[in-house]
Parts: C-alpha cells; structure tokens; sequence
C-alpha cells in the first residue's frame, strides 16, 4: 500500500492507504479523527469542511493521492492551535450565541465561517448578507439564524 | 388536563401543606447518596373561551397525545435516579434521546434549580435500554419535558432534604435553621459543607422514603433563565461523540448495496468473489436488505458497493410514481357529511396535495453492532431502544438480557430515530459476517429508501352564512404512517403493527394531535389511510403541518370571502385566550397590514398542540428577481424575508433551547412549503442528495426572524419540538397565497414545477465521491 504523508493539525502524519481513497475516511477511519463528519460524501453537505493550508474544501471529494507532504490540513480539532489558544473566536462565537443545535454539522460550519470570513477580506470587505446566502453547509435542525449572527460577531475577534 | 375528568390515582400523594403540594420521593441504598422519585403529574384543564358558535372540543383538546404519553409513563416514573458524587457534582441517567433538542440542558436545569447547584456541577448522560422502564423510554411528541418535569425535581429535591439532614447531624443544629446555594450547605452560625463532603454521609443503607416539597415559580432561579447548552462545547470542538465516532475493537466500516426500487430484493449477486478482492473489502454477504460490505474505510464500502452486479427480485411499490399514489389516495377519501344545500349558506372547497418527504438527518441511519454466538452489543441513537432491543434479541435468536443497547448521541431526528432500521439491519449483518460493524447508510440510500412523511390529501369544507361559520369538515387521507415504534414497549409496538390494530393507532393518534383553534360550528376531521408498500414514519409534527395548512389556507379564503382582514377574523373565532394572545404579539411585532410591494405579502396562522400555542408571521417576496436568483445545484424560489414567531408553551424551562426549537421549526415549516419534497417515479425516489433534496439552506432562510418567548402562563411546562413546524408552514402558505394572489394547492409548491436537477442512477445504487475537492477549496 502507498503510503501518504502530510501534515495534520500541526504534526506530521504518515498512512499507508490506498490512493484514491478520499482523505475523509483516512481522516476518520484510518486515523480516528472524528470532527469532520459524514453527511453525504458527494461534496454537497459540507459537514466534513476541513481547511487545507488554510482553504475551507471537503475531505470527502479529495483523494488521498492528491494531499501532498507539505500541506497543511487542519481539523475542527486542530482549529484552536491556528490562533494558539483553546478555542478560536468562531467557536467562542459559537458558544455566545448557543448555536449548535445537534451540533452535527458544526465542525463543518465553524470551519466553513473561519473560511468564509477570511475569503470576504481578501475581496476587501467584512463579511455580510451576501456571503452568508453563499453558504452551503446544510444544518438540517435549521440554525442558519444564530449561525449567520455567530459568524457576524466572530468574525470582530480575529 | 386532570380537571376535565380524569380520575384520581391511588398513588398520587396530595397532601397539601401550607399551600404547597409534597411529592414522595425515595432515598435508595447506595455508597454514596442516591435519590429517586415516583409520581407522574396531571395536566390542567384549558380556560374556555366564548364565541358565536361554539364547536364542541375536539378528542384532543381534551386529552391529547402527550397525555397518553405522560400517563403510559406513570407506573415506571420512579425509576428516575440522580446520584450525588463526592466531587460535589450530581450525575443524571436520563432515560431519553438527546437528537438536538436540548433535553439534556433542560433536565439539569431542573436539577440545578432543585437541588440548588450550579448547572454545570449537573451531568446528564443518556440510558442504555432498559426494559423495566416499559413506556418510559421513548423520545417522541414533544414529551420529553412534559413528563418528566415532576419526578427530576422531586429527586433533586428529594437529594437536597438529604444533604440538609446530613449537614444537620454534623453541623449539630436543626436542619430547618440551614440553607443551601450553589452546591453549598450554611448554618446560620457560619458552618459550612459542600455537597461532595456530604455526599456519603447522606447515603443510605436501606431505601427510605422521603416527603418532599418543590419550589413554587416564584422561587425558581434557574427555571425559565436563558440557559447554553450544556453540550456546546463538546460540539464546537468536534468532541460530541456520534454513534460512528464511538470506537469499537474491530468494528469495520460496513455498508449495503441497496436495490433499485423501494424495498426491492436480492435473487443473486454474480461477482461477490470480486468484490471481496477489491482493496480493504474483508466480506460480503447478502442480507434481507440488500448486499452487505465490510472494510477497512467506508470509502472502500462505497466502490465496493458500486463494483457489486446483484440481480434483483421486486420491491414493496414497484411501477407506483406520484400519480398513482395521488389516485389511490382520492379513492380513499372519506366523504364530506354536510351539503351546501341551502340558499342561503355559502361554502369554501378546496382540496390539497402533500407529496411525500424526507425526514432525513444529517446524521444518516447507522449503528454500531457486535454480534456474538450468546450475546449482541449494539450502540446507536435510538428514540425507541427496548423496542429495538426487543426486536434484535428475537431477530437473532437471543434472549432479551443478552442484548445490550447504548443510546448515542443523536446528530438530529425529525422522526428518524422512532426507528432502529440501522441498528437491526447492523445487527443482522454483524451476525451474518460473525463480526463487530460500524454500519452506516449512504446519503443517497437514506433518501431513496429511508423513511418518508407519507404523501397525503386533505379535503376541506367551511360553511358560513351571516358572518358565522356554520361547519368545518377535513378529510386526511394519507399513505399508511408507520407507528410500528409504538410507545417504546413491545406489546404496543406489535399492536400498531396488527392489520387492524395500526389502522385504529394512527387514527388514534391523529385524534389526540389534531385539533382546531377555531369555533367553526359543526367540526370534524378524519383521517384514513392506505398502502403499505412504503417505508414511512413520523416527520416532525406528524400530520399537523398539513393538516394546519390546508385549515389556515381556507380560514384565509373564509375572511376574504366574508370581507373580513385574515388576522381580526381569526382573532374573531379563535376559542382560546393564549391563541389570541400570541397571534396579537405576532400582529403587533410583525406590523400586520402594512404596505408592502406587489409580488410580496405577509401571511399569518396559529397552531395549537400539545399544551402550547404558537403563531407565526411570515413575509414572503416572489418577485421575479427574488426566484430568479441564480445559485449554482440549488433551488432558490420564493424568499421568506421575514418571520415573527410567538411561542407559550406555559412555562418554558429553557426560553433560549425553546427559541432555537422554534428556529428549527420555521426552517422545516419553509422547507415543506416550498422547496423540499420528494419525487416519486417507477418505483424509487429521485432524490439522492442535499442538492436534489431541496431543504432550507442559507440563501432561503429569513434575513429577519423575530421569536418571542411568551411570559410564562402556566406552571408546567408543554411541549416545544415540533409546534412550529405546523404554525409556520401554514403561515408561509397564506404568504405565497397572498403575494401571488392564488391559494397553493400543492406542497411543496415547486413539486410539479421542472425537476430542479439530473436524478442519479438507481444502479448502481449510490454515486463515486468526487475527486475535485481541491478545485472547489475558498
């Protein structure tokens, strides 16, 4: 079996798995990190939202073949270190407005929202009504309301 | 509801002192104290309002389902344990689905304010199945808080009077003369003791019982306060443990290779020695629902699954398609009583069509199951576990006490998890492969032969004369719901499964949930149903969405036909006072009959159930630049723009957890309206994705949403899951009526508008992950 080397949430990992085996699984069933979530694997739920040197993108529509050593993929486990504290300020967010419902799409959305936040900056604008419609992630208990203002005060703290 | 005639029970203490009822609650024998409490509670009768014509009450304005819930629960309530540790905490084993709804923040909210420590010294996880419990272990109807609400407090309060002793005895001094706070127990002479210091002193030897009062409303410092959960964390950090996060030894992802009709059957598979070749496969064995594969990822399930050639025998709805459905369900229908036969009294007709949808979480069906030759483990997030753990245990041959069951947490329900189809179906295979399996659905199968909201019509008739409404007749008719989950127990579990017997549970069920607001005169709603061939369930609100809708679309047509504004003529007949008060709330903060754009309008409805009321204002736009916005693999529609949404449910527990009941509730309730149906067509669904299945994403939620927690009218609280859904799907309804001036007549209104995306392939029967991830990162 080929094995596979990158780098996740800070610390080099190496895994023998086949090539074209999508990184969600080698994520969740080889390494047993179980933040990012199965909701589809079509690319369509975004549950699994995961950064890749510091891209919000799927892990479930990636092949493992395709990660290579130098990237960076971090985790909804991970995402705290990015900003070297124990929660980043989308999660904090989070908290303060009580937004998680059955929280099962959460990683996903904490990780979508870093991502959406960071993207609107590089437009040259803070984040508004417009970037939030453009938001996939489907939360099936329908908290888009409290996820739309965590993100909005969120994103004031990083 | 106890005074409208339900008898006394011998075992209900009713001792009143000083004004204050004293429940029994029980002291048992443990190392460290544990405490249990036993009574079940009553629900109050309903003020009754006056209006022209009264209607008689409805079956289930009197006694509804949540009634029958509470008292099935009564016999086994006492089982009901809160064990105090000696790190000063207080550990609850709630005998219910967590799915979401925030049941666990709100039961060691009641502990908290009881036992007057702080919420988060209270730790509440969820009980295996446990068959003792009979009735009292199912998560449904909103019942949850309803029926639990008396016994988690007499325990707590039941574990405070013991501290107290125990604080007495060491402090030397009357336990009268001591108070309690925030986990601490203080003499009015400055002694001191916390509750983890007491904790095995106030243990017992032998079970005592013990009278207890609980604190009046006044009192409460933690009922009714605006509460985070307390499982926030763990779900903004990715630890919240979902049943396919559990670890297991050996337990290998495992998927089915499902047929291409509903229900459809294996006659052979013809490459299984290929397959169980292809990269990390280690079996593959048929199963009664399809093709089993085990293996390393679930990603080598999927190109396992794909790589299977299975012939397959016929399912349970071959060649049936929406039309064919639609046929059988107006041959069904019961027929309207009264004629419009006089001069003088004028009628509103119409008839509504529900097409069938999905209650599909996010979460899909899955269980984690360990089949052993003597014994089977089987954990999973399930509403129903004895019954689940009944039916494996006869399914594989093993006896009730070899079958364990661990309920998970839940990644959401909506009706799903009534049902144990995963956890029997990983069961079935964890024997058949002799393994442990980490059995998971694909999205594609969890939609196309998962659970349904069966499709169904609703006739409606209104007769009026001399601003009156004379009569109010709805016929239902509906695919068959399946209740097969009974009331979490076996022996009704089997009875909703008898051929007549489901017939007279599902209509029993519609009677105890179905109610109008209304005095309409003469009022009667029906229910029939017919054809079993689908697998369908419970969806959030069961039958009141569309049974809400189709009456508030007609009460509109009923106003307009008798010159009347839709929310005074409401306001008019409404028989309940707590109606009327949150339909005037939503009025007044939603500005109803303002001025508003042509191609834009507001909508207004109210919902009753389950001991609570909401009303819903809804502000829809649907102009042609609003559903003509262009989103990539995504239907956009008519925008809601705006909803108010008030809410009693006579006392909330947690306002916050409630507020986001009610979120979730307006996002189902535009959902069903206008966007997320299911298509039928030669024997499948079409749906297969979250971009087929077109439910509320961000581009269709309300950029203004306005929840109003009522203040409290009540003492108990009711229940707070599902009330929305119904109230808001009726008010969207009566918005797009408005704004396009006809009245929708089918759900969801983009159902037989052009298919909004490319059906995947029934064969094989789920799609190859992409592989162009990385071109799609931002």
């Amino acid at each position: 079996m080929p094995l596979h080397t990158f780098i996740l949430n800070g610390k080099p990992v190496s895994v023998d798995v086949e090539d074209d085996v999508r990184l969600l699984w080698v994520l969740r069933d080889v390494l047993g990190v179980t933040g990012p979530k199965y909701g589809c694997g079509l690319g369509v739920c975004q549950a699994c939202t995961s950064h890749i040197n510091g891209k919000a993108f799927n892990p479930c529509s990636v092949p493992v073949k395709d990660i290579h050593p130098t990237d960076e993929v971090t985790t909804i486990e991970g995402l705290p270190a990015t900003v070297g504290k124990d929660l980043h300020p989308m999660q904090e967010a989070w908290l303060e407005y009580d937004v998680a419902q059955c929280g099962y799409c959460q990683p996903g959305q904490i990780m979508a929202a870093v991502a959406k936040v960071r993207q609107a900056r590089a437009a040259g604008h803070e984040i508004g009504e417009a970037d939030f419609d453009e938001i996939r992630n489907i939360c099936r208990c329908g908290t888009y309301h409290r996820i739309r203002e965590a993100i909005k005060a969120g994103a004031k703290n990083f | 509801m106890a005074a409208s005639g339900r008898p006394e029970r011998a075992d209900e203490v009713t001792v009143h002192e000083m004004g204050r009822r004293r429940f029994l609650g029980y002291v048992l024998a443990a190392s460290t104290l544990t405490v249990a409490a036993q009574i079940g509670e009553s629900a109050l009768a309903p003020a009754r309002a006056q209006a022209a014509v009264p209607s008689l009450p409805g079956p289930s304005e009197i006694y509804d389902l949540n009634d029958m819930l509470t008292d099935a629960a009564l016999p086994t309530a006492n089982l009901i344990t809160i064990q105090v540790e000696a790190d000063g905490t207080a550990s609850f084993v709630l005998p219910r689905a967590e799915v979401g709804q925030g049941i666990t923040t709100s039961s060691a909210m009641l502990i908290a304010e009881e036992l007057d420590l702080p919420l988060d010294k209270v730790k509440v996880s969820l009980a295996d199945a446990r068959p003792e419990l009979l009735f009292n272990q199912m998560t449904g109807a909103s019942n949850t808080t309803i029926s639990t609400f008396t016994p988690i407090r007499v325990a707590a309060a039941t574990a405070r009077a013991r501290l107290l002793e125990a604080a007495a005895v060491q402090f030397g001094e009357a336990a009268s003369t001591l108070t309690t706070r925030a986990g601490v127990v203080t003499s009015p002479r400055g002694k001191a003791a916390t509750y983890g210091e007491l904790a095995a002193k106030a243990a017992s030897r032998t079970t005592l019982q013990v009278a207890v009062a609980l604190k009046k409303p006044a009192q409460f410092g933690v009922i009714g306060t605006p509460r985070g959960r307390i499982d926030a964390l763990a779900a903004v950090t990715g630890r919240k443990q979902f049943a396919m996060d559990v670890q297991v030894e050996d337990a290998l992802p495992t998927m089915v290779c499902r047929p291409p009709t509903i229900n459809g059957t294996v006659r052979s598979v013809d490459n299984r020695a290929d397959v169980l070749a292809m990269p990390g496969i280690t079996h593959v064995v048929t199963v009664p629902t399809g093709v089993a594969v085990r293996g390393r990822t679930f990603g080598q399930c999927i190109d396992a699954v794909r790589a299977l050639r299975v012939s397959w025998g016929p399912g349970t709805a071959d060649g049936a398609s929406d039309a064919t459905v639609l046929k059988e369900l107006r041959s069904a229908e019961l027929p309207l009583v009264i004629p419009a036969l006089d001069p003088l009294v004028k009628s509103v007709d119409a008839r509504f069509t529900f097409h069938f949808a999905s209650n599909s979480a996010l979460e899909p069906n899955c269980a984690i199951a360990d089949v052993r030759s003597d014994r089977a483990e089987i954990w999973g997030s399930l509403k129903t576990p004895i019954v689940a753990q009944e039916r494996i245990a006869l399914k594989l041959g093993l006896p009730l006490s070899a079958v364990k069951v661990h309920v998970t947490e839940g990644g959401g329900s909506f009706g799903r998890k009534l049902f144990f189809d995963a956890a029997i179906e990983a069961a079935q295979v964890s024997q058949a492969m002799g393994k442990p399996v980490k059995l998971m659905w694909h999205r594609t199968d969890d939609f196309r032969q998962g659970r349904t909201h069966p499709m169904s019509i609703s006739r409606v008739r209104a007769t009026y004369a001399l601003g009156e409404v004379l009569s109010y007749e709805q016929r239902h008719t509906s695919v068959a719901t399946d209740f097969g989950h009974g009331l979490g127990e076996i022996i009704t579990s089997m009875a909703a499964k008898l051929p007549v017997g489901d017939l007279a549970f599902s209509e029993t069920i519609f009677e105890l949930t179905q109610q109008s607001p209304y005095h309409f005169g003469a009022t009667t709603q029906l229910l029939s149903e017919v054809d079993k061939g689908f697998n369908t369930g419970s969806m959030r609100n069961i039958y009141s969405p569309n049974v809400r809708c189709a009456q508030e679309l007609v009460v509109d047509q009923l106003a307009a036909k008798m010159g009347k504004d839709a929310y005074r003529f409401r306001r008019q007949f409404l028989k309940e006072d707590r109606a009327q008060a949150v339909l005037d709330k939503v009025a007044q903060v939603g500005e109803w009959g303002r001025q508003m754009p042509a191609g834009t309008a507001q909508g207004i409805a109210v919902h009753p159930e389950y001991h609570g009321f909401v009303a819903v204002l809804a502000e829809i736009d649907c102009r042609p630049q609003t559903t003509g916005r262009q989103i990539p693999d995504a239907y956009t529609g008519p925008r809601v723009t705006r909803v108010v949404c008030a809410v009693d449910v006579g006392l909330a527990v947690n306002p916050r957890g409630l507020e986001a009941q009610m979120m979730g509730g307006i996002m189902d309730g535009i959902a069903v309206t206008l966007s997320s149906g299911l298509h039928l067509q030669d024997g499948h669904f079409l749906e297969g994705s979250w971009d087929n299945y077109f439910y509320t994403r961000q581009w269709n939620t309300p950029p203004e949403l306005d929840i109003i927690v009522m203040p409290a009218t009540g003492e108990k609280p009711g229940g707070a899951g599902e009330l929305a859904v119904a109230g808001a799907m009726a008010a969207v309804a009566c918005a797009y009526g408005r704004a396009t001036g006809t009245m929708p007549t089918t759900f969801p209104i983009n159902h037989d508008g052009p298919l909004g995306f490319e059906p995947l392939p029934t064969v094989p029967p789920i799609p190859a992950s992409p592989t162009d991830g990385l071109g799609r990162a931002y």
